[in-house]
């Protein structure tokens, strides 16, 4: 099920989501042994980051709320991960993120001399007052972070989306105007809360929370939707995806790629060979291909 | 959430605090312990019986320094039990314990779970000094102790009592252990030189819990959810065993300075 994406073979479509695991080499070496096509590191930020205090991750049973918070070394404080990452075997996404257009671009530009296959700019992560979303919710301001990032690099660009955006489909043609060479969403919904009602206090040290897993689905998949009839570049669809039947209704909306995240809880690290392998085996016994199947939904 | 049901201070820095709830697990798994307003942390299960379960805390940070200040019906959230847990041993086998300080928590329902007269058991316990050693009175059998001040069984370390074992002609096959990093990698090396298996019992600093989020990677392994239990297998392939751990920003450190962190 070899597929092209931005000038890099992938050997499915699956993705892995960024962070989810992606620490160091080794374990992205184990994601991508274990079926991913492309790995998404931890995003990258520009000074050191402790994240939140915990609770920060909770199982709701029906999905996952986490206030992880964007924990970090800071971009410049990873020598001994890019060393390690030189040696790699497999393509690599970066995710980035910055609390302003300036500092966007300035981990961006470190970052693509690192060589990734391509960068991710994370402007919907909803668990930090200043950074992330804050840029992914207006169409003026994402253009500014993607072109300030694509001023810097010759590195393909991922814009990844939220859904807490008004209109998502104007965001991500703002993206693709400013240059981005693809769109992935969606980044976690919300943020939600949960209250514990024995101390009646809310349950993450956070407070508040980004939503994911099979709950988020069809908020992905109508996002992913409206974007494709909005841009013309490609789409990493992301958001509740577990299954393979879950991944061809997600290219069916528009995808051309399918990210998985928590997932890995449900079904382990090898999830990302199952959901291939599923996808296979509906498409042969549909007689079809990804490519026929692509916006199928439109 | 659960109400603390029971406290019991083990020496000045221990506590065992109990919950009167039943939980299936397996030797070696922890659940996180929420403490309202101050964080949440990772602790592996030191007893369980049918309808109650409790945990034991050594005071270094200050987490542990509020967890073992609880009082009896203080309100905490526990999630799990999570993590692989100790792969139990087979009738006829030889094992050995080599537990050091808090780290017999983990053992000691391992210890409980084994049928005593179909498996071999040789524990050995070390600690700072005699008032350090958990669960005097919990078990029949016998211990060897040592302490570094001498104050109870052999003046040395658990490594020391563990090579004279073997040198008397004891076979083990197994060996578990729990303890500071350095001394369960010295535990290793003698298994391996020895040839007998080893489990040994990690610890990295944790969020999910559940294998998602990352922050305890060893190398490739996720010690939340492959472990925290690593056989000799993966032991031999494991580089940042004994070498490095993550921080909570994800940067990856010496371990001394990871410990420096964890407990200041």
């Amino acid at each position: 099920m070899s597929i092209q994406f931005l000038d890099t073979t992938l050997k499915n479509t699956t993705v892995l989501a960024s962070g989810i695991l992606g620490n160091n080499k080794d374990i992205l070496e184990r994601v991508y042994n274990n079926g991913c096509a492309l790995v998404t590191m931890k995003s990258i930020g520009p000074e050191p980051r402790d994240g939140h205090n915990n609770p920060t991750v909770i199982d709701l049973g029906h999905g996952i709320i986490n206030a992880v918070g964007l924990p970090t070394p800071g971009y410049t404080n990873m020598e001994k991960e890019w060393k390690d990452l030189e040696t790699r075997d497999f393509p690599l996404s970066a995710s980035i993120y910055g609390g302003s257009v300036e500092e966007y671009a300035r981990v961006a530009e470190f970052v693509s001399k690192q060589k990734p296959d391509m960068i991710e700019v994370n402007i919907s992560c909803p668990n930090s007052e200043k950074h992330g979303m804050t840029f992914g919710v207006h169409a003026k301001s994402a253009h500014e972070v993607v072109s300030a990032v694509k001023k810097v690099t010759n590195v393909p660009l991922i814009a990844k989306l939220t859904p807490q955006a008004l209109n998502i489909a104007e965001i991500a043609k703002a993206c693709e105007d400013a240059g981005a060479d693809a769109i992935c969403a969606i980044n976690t919904v919300g943020p939600g809360m949960v209250i514990d009602i024995e101390s009646g206090m809310p349950v993450l040290d956070f407070k508040k929370g980004g939503l994911s897993g099979p709950m988020i689905k069809p908020v992905a998949i109508r996002c992913v939707y409206d974007i494709y009839k909005a841009v013309k570049i490609p789409i990493i669809g992301l958001g509740g995806i577990s299954t393979g039947e879950d991944a061809i209704e997600m290219i069916m909306a528009g995808a051309t790629l399918t990210g998985i995240g928590s997932a890995v809880k449900t079904r382990g690290i090898n999830v990302f060979g199952l959901v291939t392998k599923e996808m296979t085996r509906w498409l042969d016994r549909h007689n079809s291909t990804i490519d026929s199947i692509r916006g199928a939904a439109h | 959430m659960l109400k603390v049901a029971g406290k019991q201070e083990e020496n000045p820095e221990f506590a065992t605090l109990f919950f009167n709830s039943s939980l299936i697990f397996k030797p070696g798994q922890f659940i996180m312990l929420w403490i309202p307003e101050v964080d949440e942390k990772p602790y592996t299960l030191s007893s369980v019986s049918d309808k109650k379960f409790g945990i034991t805390i050594e005071a270094k940070g200050i987490f542990s320094k509020k967890a073992i200040s609880l009082k009896k019906d203080d309100l905490v959230g526990i999630r799990g039990p999570f993590g692989n847990g100790f792969t139990l041993p087979k009738p006829g086998d030889s094992i050995a314990i080599v537990a050091g300080g808090c780290g017999l928590a983990p053992l000691a329902p391992l210890l409980d779970r084994i049928n005593h007269d179909r498996v071999s058991i040789t524990c050995i316990h070390g600690a700072r000094s005699k008032d350090y050693l958990l669960f005097k009175d919990r078990f029949k059998f016998e211990r060897y102790f040592c302490t570094d001040d001498g104050s109870l069984g052999h003046k040395g370390f658990v490594t020391d009592l563990l090579k004279e074992k073997i040198a008397d002609g004891n076979t083990f096959n197994k060996v578990y252990t729990c303890g500071p990093e350095i001394m369960m990698h010295k535990v290793f090396e003698i298994c391996e030189k020895h040839n007998i298996h080893c489990q040994v019992s990690l610890e990295r600093y944790m969020r999910c819990g559940f294998g998602l989020c990352g922050a305890c990677v060893c190398g490739k392994e996720v010690v939340c959810k492959d472990g925290p239990v690593f056989g000799s297998e993966k032991l031999r392939d494991m580089e940042d065993f004994n070498k490095t751990a993550l921080l909570k920003s994800g940067k990856e450190v010496a371990l001394d300075d990871y410990f420096a962190w964890r407990h200041p």
